[in-house]
């Protein structure tokens, strides 16, 4: 077969079982690309020998005639996770030679479901950006381009987002606490989609903000999105917070029907400046579903303008408890001490050494509203807004409407090193339309809807019900069906 | 609010990071920022609102409370930076 890092799991999947092809040679597709990829830094460790192994194994389990979807298809890891006995590190310093003994959940379920680990993908910091320019392993790139500028892929799952845009594996898998499967996907033409909170066990996976914090697929088909969720989902013991409910055949429901559903548009999604394209791509979904038989009805979410600044209270917040365990003792880096030094520097000393800037930053801003005295007037106020925003979202569900569309992301990718001077606020805007969905919990994916004048990629937003993922993928697939995006970057890399 | 050198040197050493004296001006000074931008909440009517501790609204699960793993004791010291004699050593703690 000719091209195989160009096929869909879906594709995939059933050219193995007929025989064309199989996971051997897929894999050893995707590790040469992955060679030849080296200027888009999105793949970070490399497992090339459990990769073969896993293949091998996929490649006799199809052949037996029971294998489920995602058996034999070569995927990407964000680095978030761990993986037993690969280099798991966030992306951090203060990670440097942690080769975790054990597995986390998500990853375990794709194994056992006969999924290929080509590799661990570049990601920011612990999680923490919208850019891929907090990593300690350098920028991941997007493999966009529209002329001499580098652009970023997104953040902070920018290596798995320009992983599986240039065809360097299959699908990966993402985390989302703000914004970042969606931003990533938005900004190189994929889909990505967070699931409800909960869906995913979060066990072994590092965690930035254990409340928002949730895995997910990001794919180049909504199908493959529904087909990699499945195999990702469902409860877990090792997570108190996952839940026990049944995961459904999520594929299955992609009927392409969503005559009579009833979809929101948030008037308070208009932002001032918003730029022309985008909200003339909004309006184009909008009529594409309508077209498609759903009532498209104005909606009003009124707290939207307070997410972002309860996000960045309640995230650091969190990042700050959880991030306290990296005090140079257990794993990963510890500073060399000086004569005299006690517990106390080797802590202070290891943390200034082995977080980066924008970690440093958001644990000190964590540390601050958590204090005495300011718990109160930051934290707790910020928890009550964001019950409120969970509310507005309640009310909008109980009124009956289905699906909610919103722009993915303010702006197409721009440029990396553009943002280097501007004010950290200025790069959190860039999860302005999704963080609302992590402070309620809600399923949101990330479609490819088009290109803007440049001819860089665009996505739009859908948020659905909680553990409404089914409906919700069916009506992607619908907006992605419609919408036709088909284009690919030019190979430069 | 506004964060002075004092507090973001205090705040510095809460979180357990070491901060050269010369950059407590422009940390002070970032910290301020982002805590001028999470003002906006002052504007919110919060009255009578609980704050979230959970999204969903689920009763957490119970397990027997017994032992269920251990004896792994060289896989729990395999990344520590440094250990001795079955145990995490850091620098002395008391006189």
């Amino acid at each position: 077969m000719s091209d195989l890092t160009r096929l869909t799991i879906a594709e995939a999947r059933d050219a193995l079982r007929k025989g064309e092809t199989t996971s051997v040679a897929l894999t050893e597709a995707y590790l040469s690309a992955i060679d030849g990829a080296g200027a888009l830094n999105a793949f970070v460790h490399k497992t090339p020998e459990i990769a073969m192994d896993q293949a091998r194994a996929a490649d006799a389990r199809i052949a037996s005639g029971e294998a489920p979807a995602l058996c034999g298809m070569p995927l990407g890891i964000k680095d978030l996770f761990c993986t037993r006995g690969v280099a798991s590190q966030a992306a951090s310093k203060i990670l440097e030679g942690f080769r975790p003994e054990y597995e986390s959940t998500v990853t375990r379920n794709l194994w056992d479901a006969g999924a290929v680990m080509l590799g661990k993908l570049n990601m920011d910091e612990f999680a923490m950006g919208s850019s891929n320019e907090t990593s300690t392993y350098g920028n991941a790139v997007n493999p966009w381009k529209v002329d001499d500028r580098q652009l970023t892929p997104g953040g902070s799952s920018g290596g798995s987002a320009s992983a599986v845009a240039a065809d360097l594996c299959m699908a990966a898998t993402g985390t989302d606490t703000g914004g970042s499967i969606r931003q990533p996907a938005a900004f190189t033409g994929i889909v990505g989609i967070k699931p409800t909170y909960g869906r995913c066990s979060r066990w072994g996976i590092v965690a930035f903000a254990s409340s928002l914090d949730q895995a997910g697929p990001m794919t180049r088909t909504v199908r493959d999105a529904a087909i990699m969720l499945g195999a990702m989902s469902g409860h877990d013991p090792k997570d108190s917070t996952s839940a026990d409910i049944p995961v459904p055949d999520f594929e299955s429901m992609l009927t392409g029907d969503i005559r009579g559903k009833t979809v929101g548009i948030p008037k308070e999604y208009r932002m001032d400046g918003m730029p022309a394209e985008i909200e003339k791509l909004w309006a184009d979904g909008s009529a594409m579903l309508k077209d498609a038989g759903a009532e498209i009805v104005e909606i009003s979410l009124p707290h939207t303008k307070y997410a972002l600044p309860a996000y960045y209270v309640i995230a650091p917040a969190e990042a700050s408890s959880n991030l306290a365990r990296y005090d140079g003792v257990r794993y990963g880096h510890r500073a060399k001490l000086g004569q005299g030094d006690g517990i106390v520097q080797m802590y202070e000393k290891t943390r200034a050494e082995g977080f980066g800037k924008e970690v440093q930053r958001r644990v000190m801003i964590g540390t601050y509203v958590l204090s005495a005295g300011f718990y109160d007037a930051y934290y707790n106020r910020a928890r009550k807004v964001r019950a409120l925003i969970k509310r507005d979202f309640d009310e909008v569900f109980a009124a009956g409407v289905d699906a909610i569309l919103t722009p993915a992301t303010p702006s197409a990718a721009f440029g990396l090193g553009e943002m280097a001077d501007a004010d950290p606020v200025a790069m959190y805007l860039n999860d302005v339309f999704t963080v609302t969905v992590n402070l309620a919990g809600l399923p949101g994916i990330s479609v490819p809807a088009g290109l803007d004048q440049q001819g860089l990629p665009l996505g739009l937003q859908l948020i659905g019900q909680p553990w409404g993922e089914g409906d919700l993928l069916n009506t992607a697939h619908v907006l992605e069906r419609a919408a036709g995006f088909v284009s690919k970057p030019e190979k430069w890399w | 609010m506004s964060i002075d050198i004092d507090t973001a040197r205090r705040v510095a050493h809460l979180a357990r990071i070491a901060v050269q004296e010369d950059d407590l001006p422009a940390l002070a000074q970032e910290l301020s920022g982002i805590l001028t931008f999470m003002e906006q909440l002052n504007e919110v009517d919060v009255t009578g609102i609980e704050p979230m501790t959970g999204v969903t609204p689920m009763r957490l699960k119970r397990r027997a409370d017994v032992v269920t793993d251990g004896e792994m004791q060289d896989r729990i010291l395999a990344n520590a930076p440094d250990a001795r004699e079955g145990f995490f050593a850091v620098p002395k703690v008391v006189e």
